[in-house]
């Protein structure tokens, strides 16, 4: 085993270091990779557009992509790489787009959608969102019939709901799954669209507060909404198999043990400055082992995500693995978000801007945002049902 | 960057678990457990052909010189056998005399362990019960060339089987426990030495030793007097990392065999295995394996490559502790009755994980060690 990168590696990641450390340098005092904050905030939302436009003039948003349509044709260490620096740096700028829609397009897409959506995509002058869970189509996201689609001329007319579309208030992009053949075993029935939102007509967007009153989340209601049949990705009704060839893509969610192990490495300078008036939250033995038994899952997590990065840069398809890594991470998450509200003691519910509120009030933050972890993107059920499934060969009957 | 292990580590692991299934059956895990000395020579002198007990040995010493990679893939497969003997021991010891003796000591004491003529035992612990310097207080007073040694050692494995003992003495008192200790060869037959052995859950063949005025030779010291501690501080780790390795395989096993279990087993007209709650118990123990393996191979690799590996050897036994208990403990649940019985072997697992928790620091302390490298 050689757990070392390649001096090539080892360069790219001193030009993310050094970029992004620069970056910080001149970032809002607020900035940070959660992408729900950015839409969350103006000066956030600014941030993250900027940042977005200069990732991609440098070509980082589509690092992993054939040379031939703008990437870099690095593989999946490199975004790795890239993915953690940025992340552990507290820098936005990188949405489903890149990852998402660029898989399905790159995966299923024509010569033509080649050239016209991955350049877009690449420039960071789009933003995506994810037009997929409807009201009574959650995890069992191939069952959806809220959104509805049907041929007209050269364009396919859309009408219904979506609901949990992060961003969709911001976003000027959508990647849209809706039921185009309602009497088709469900997952045969279901197209892949690529389309704009901002400012279209038949589109109405509606917030829903978090519990900490952030507006991540929408409705979005489609009411003779077109969208021409040259944006469909691959097949008409076959969408679903769309969204599944871009799963292999980037799976590792690096960028989240990034960002959760800078939160926690904050929260431990804070504990070792005695940061109670020179007073330390961690004077018991059983906050400290908290703490520790937080770092240990924390450095366990990052060397699942590299051994999940390593599996698929050898085009492994990993369902077990990457399933694994996410609800291992998810509920990692939830985990240190706690202990640090926690460890804060009186501090802790401070919120963000308030005198007296420390670390920024982000484990007041991330306490509650990152409920949404375990449950966006495939529950933790789900994820157990997969390893079950797909690596244990248990029966589904 | 290359995640896998290569083509000598496979061959390796492929060779371990044939020998394994072939030549250490159940049957004989549990004869060995009442058996006096824990082991049986005929597997013993069958493993030594193959070179195992030379593994970290170099070439010039008889060994094959492998790595602490190798040692991890051969470890696993034990722990997936509840392989008894004095292997685990003897390797430790071994890497004490690599690590700190002299060419002398090596030349002496190498060749015969690479043969499979040599088992040692390693005589640390003490009443006091813990892997820190403050715990040694067993006293070895200078006598000419010699030193004397008057004291208990408690819980060490592989007493009865051991021809030498790698004990850890104090040779001077300071204000800093860290200070005064040394490390001797004691050979098992001195004069004034008495084994009580010890039953434990997990049979695994542990002693009393009791020393009053052994008499060892100067040139039996290992290390310099005095400056013992770095030494069995590096050897902790090490062998905290080698421990997990043994308990990863233990509790991969036990993975393997609940999932064939739940696909078998019917209750209701279905396997139980169809079950949601079986299938999440499940796939919580395969992702918590998983995770627990690869803590470990960084660790090992961080120790081929001569770097700092004292917080990854932490982080790797609290968390694989945890899980192989946890896991262990699921596995019986998903057995049912059959799984808390004699006759079936999750069992042994179970036991197994138990004892391997407390050995070389419990979660606690290691998690303790975590919260210093930390800063806190």
């Amino acid at each position: 085993m050689d757990f070392n990168l390649t001096p090539a590696q080892e360069a790219l990641k001193r030009e993310f270091e050094e970029f992004f450390s620069e970056l910080e340098k001149s970032a809002p005092p607020n900035h940070t990779a959660k992408i729900d904050y950015c839409y969350e905030h103006e000066d956030a939302w600014a941030f993250h557009r900027e940042v977005g436009r200069k990732l991609g003039r440098k070509g980082w948003l589509s690092l992993p992509w054939p040379k031939e349509y703008g990437g870099k044709g690095l593989g999946q260490i490199e975004q790795l790489i890239f993915q953690e620096i940025r992340a552990y740096h507290r820098i936005p700028g990188f949405d489903p787009g890149p990852v998402v829609a660029a898989a399905g397009v790159l995966e299923r897409g024509t010569e033509e959608q080649k050239k016209k959506w991955l350049p877009l995509i690449a420039s960071g002058e789009t933003t995506w969102c994810e037009g997929w869970s409807e009201p009574n189509s959650g995890s069992d996201l191939a069952s959806i019939t809220a959104t509805t689609g049907y041929e007209d001329g050269n364009d396919w007319v859309i009408n219904g709901q979506k609901v949990w579309t992060t961003g969709a208030h911001r976003c000027s992009h959508m990647i849209l799954l809706a039921r185009t053949d309602p009497k088709a075993p469900k997952h045969q029935g279901i197209t892949y669209f690529l389309t704009p939102i901002k400012d279209m007509p038949g589109i109405e967007v509606r917030p829903i507060l978090r519990m900490y009153r952030g507006h991540s989340f929408n409705e979005v209601f489609f009411d003779n909404f077109r969208i021409p049949k040259e944006n469909i990705i691959g097949e008409v009704h076959k969408g679903w198999y769309v969204l599944m060839a871009g799963m292999d893509f980037e799976r590792t969610g690096v960028a989240f043990v990034a960002e959760t192990r800078r939160d926690f490495d904050e929260l431990i300078e804070f504990v070792r400055e005695n940061g109670f008036d020179g007073r330390s939250p961690a004077e018991a033995a059983v906050v400290r082992h908290r703490l520790a038994q937080c770092l240990i899952e924390l450095e366990t997590w990052r060397q699942w995500a590299y051994y999940v990065a390593w599996l698929q840069s050898k085009g492994e398809h990993v369902p077990g693995e990457s399933s694994a890594v996410k609800r291992f991470g998810s509920e990692l998450m939830v985990k240190v978000s706690q202990v640090g509200l926690e460890t804060l003691g009186l501090y802790g519910p401070l919120k963000e801007g308030s005198k007296w509120a420390r670390l920024q009030g982000r484990f007041e933050y991330a306490c509650q945002h990152d409920l949404g972890m375990t449950i966006a993107g495939g529950t933790t059920e789900v994820q157990k049902n997969i390893i079950a499934w797909m690596e244990l060969g248990l029966p589904r009957k | 960057m290359n995640l896998d292990f290569n083509e000598a580590e496979d061959i390796l692991r492929n060779m371990a678990r044939d020998f394994m299934e072939k030549e250490f059956p159940k049957k004989l895990v549990r004869e060995l457990e009442d058996d006096p000395t824990g082991y049986s020579p005929e597997v013993w002198a069958k493993m030594a052909e193959l070179g195992w007990m030379g593994l970290l040995i170099p070439e010039k010493y008889g060994g094959i010189e492998g790595s602490f990679m190798q040692l991890v893939v051969l470890l696993e497969e034990m722990g997936r056998a509840c392989f008894v003997g004095p292997y685990f021991s003897t390797t430790l010891c071994t890497m004490a005399i690599l690590d700190a003796g002299t060419e002398e000591q090596k030349s002496r004491f190498l060749p015969q362990i690479a043969e499979g003529k040599l088992k040692m035992a390693f005589a640390f612990t003490e009443p006091q019960a813990r892997f820190e310097a403050s715990g040694i207080a067993l006293k070895a007073t200078p006598e000419g060339n010699d030193f004397v040694l008057d004291g208990i050692k408690l819980f060490v494995q592989d007493a009865r089987a051991a021809d030498d003992f790698l004990c850890v003495g104090r040779t001077s008192s300071a204000q800093d426990p860290r200070e005064g200790i040394s490390l001797f060869v004691v050979d098992a037959r001195s004069p004034g030495i008495t084994l009580t052995p010890l039953i434990t859950m997990a049979y695994d063949h542990q002693c009393e030793i009791l020393f009053q005025g052994v008499r060892v030779p100067g040139g039996n010291l290992v290390g310099g007097r005095d400056e013992g501690w770095p030494i069995v501080e590096r050897l902790l780790a090490k062998a905290a990392v080698a421990k997990c390795a043994e308990m990863n395989g233990g509790a991969e096993w036990v993975v393997g065999a609940s999932v064939a279990y739940a696909k078998e087993r019917i209750q209701y007209g279905k396997p139980i295995g169809s079950y949601q709650a079986i299938q999440h118990y499940l796939a919580d123990m395969w992702t918590d394996v998983g995770l627990a393996k690869r803590m470990t191979y960084y660790a090992a690799w961080k120790i081929d490559q001569g770097l700092p590996f004292d917080m990854e050897a932490s982080i790797a036994k609290a968390w694989v502790t945890e899980v192989y208990k946890h896991v262990s403990r699921m596995g019986i649940q998903i057995h049912g009755a059959l799984g808390t019985t004699r006759d079936h072997d999750m069992g042994l697992y179970f036991q197994r994980a138990r004892q391997g928790a407390v050995l070389f620091g419990d979660p606690d302390f290691h998690r303790e060690k975590v919260a210093r490298f930390m800063g806190l």
